[in-house]
């Protein structure tokens, strides 16, 4: 009974931030809302994000994915590397997930994890391929971005401060998009 | 080999990608967050031009660890610079080394070709269009798709999300094109 009002609550929340923010793309609608922790947490909670980000960042460059050369290879066909980095990723990501739902596994606060499904919208292919050229001549996706920087490629400050324009702008035109 | 050396090495794609893998778990059960890095781009257009753009518009404070999650990116990457840099090139494929050497690229040392990716060829065409136009279309593509490689690719992936397979597709659809057939003919500009 009592899990059903926090549910109820939940959608009704979800509902109205749907109503307000109009978003199109859901991604950010979990990120937002329904995937949200209702908890509150002082702000140093928020440094094991910090040390996930450190992990990331090492194996980022370690596996060389940031590597600009890399990524050319990868669309050129010419090695294996970048398919066999993402398709493992993707392989422990989908155990992960599956086990998490199939166990019901709760966050270390004892939240339930949710999962929230995506709805497609033209968005992800028109979307997707403007991504994929910038992919390919940045030779970076976002998370390599804040990687290449750390490894002190400073010039790529620019592609980032450059990216965060493309999301204002789109920001900006999203209503004449078609989604 | 020592430690040192032997941790220096680049890892192979059996040793990263699992563990690139295990973040979405990890990001799960620390906080019940999705893995997404794109989302961030949006969170710093939130908090610093807003410009009363219904789009961002919203609490950004709120999603505030994904600000923590990439600056430990860029803390991650600066501690392998400084300590345990793999200390050789990277080993191409030669078919790519004689291609882009052909298209005037001799420097393969480093992550990015720095003949390209340099504070003076901004103002080039050249450098232009890879450094500046190229990072606009990652972020506004991004956004535009609802995801990137790590919030689609690997996050929606595995959580068998049909939205994403075609959004991935797309990805590698736009790269193989660009890669294919815009590098060569930018790279001769």
């Amino acid at each position: 009974m009592k899990t059903n009002t926090i549910e109820e609550a939940k959608s009704k929340k979800h509902r109205e931030f749907l109503a307000q923010n109009m978003d199109f793309e859901v991604r950010s609608m979990d990120t937002m809302c329904v995937n949200e922790s209702e908890l509150k947490h002082p702000v140093w909670h928020n440094l094991k994000y910090l040390v996930a980000g450190v992990l990331f960042g090492i194996i980022l460059v370690k596996a060389e994915v940031i590597s600009w050369f890399r990524i050319q290879e990868m669309f050129r066909l010419q090695s294996f590397h970048m398919y066999g980095v993402i398709g493992s990723a993707i392989a422990v990501g989908a155990v992960s997930v599956f086990l998490i739902k199939k166990f019901k596994l709760k966050s270390i606060y004892g939240e339930p994890i949710e999962f929230v499904d995506k709805k497609f919208n033209k968005g992800n292919i028109i979307g997707g391929l403007i991504f994929g050229f910038g992919w390919a001549l940045t030779g970076a996706c976002p998370g390599p971005l804040f990687a290449l920087i750390g490894n002190g490629a400073t010039v790529i400050i620019v592609t980032l401060l450059s990216a965060i324009a493309g999301t204002w702008v789109y920001g900006l035109v999203r209503e004449r998009l078609p989604h | 080999m020592n430690f040192i050396e032997w941790i220096k090495q680049p890892w192979p794609w059996y040793v990263a990608g699992p563990l690139i893998g295990f973040i979405v778990p990890l990001l799960l059960l620390i906080g019940n967050k999705a893995f997404g890095i794109s989302s961030s781009l949006r969170h710093v257009c939130a908090a610093c031009v807003p410009a009363n753009i219904p789009f961002f518009k919203y609490d950004w404070k709120k999603e505030i660890w994904n600000l923590y999650f990439v600056a430990g990116i860029v803390i991650g990457a600066l501690i392998i610079n400084l300590f345990l840099a793999n200390p050789n090139a990277i080993t191409l494929n030669p078919k790519l080394v004689s291609d882009l050497q052909a298209s005037g690229i001799s420097n393969f040392q480093g992550l990015v070709p720095v003949e390209l990716f340099n504070w003076n060829s901004l103002f080039s065409a050249k450098g232009f269009i890879l450094i500046v136009a190229g990072g606009f279309m990652v972020g506004f593509g991004t956004r535009y798709a609802g995801g990137c490689t790590s919030g689609h690719a690997i996050m929606g992936l595995s959580n068998l999300q049909i939205p994403s397979l075609i959004a991935t597709i797309s990805f590698m659809i736009g790269g193989f094109l660009v890669a294919n057939f815009l590098i060569p003919v930018i790279l001769n500009l």
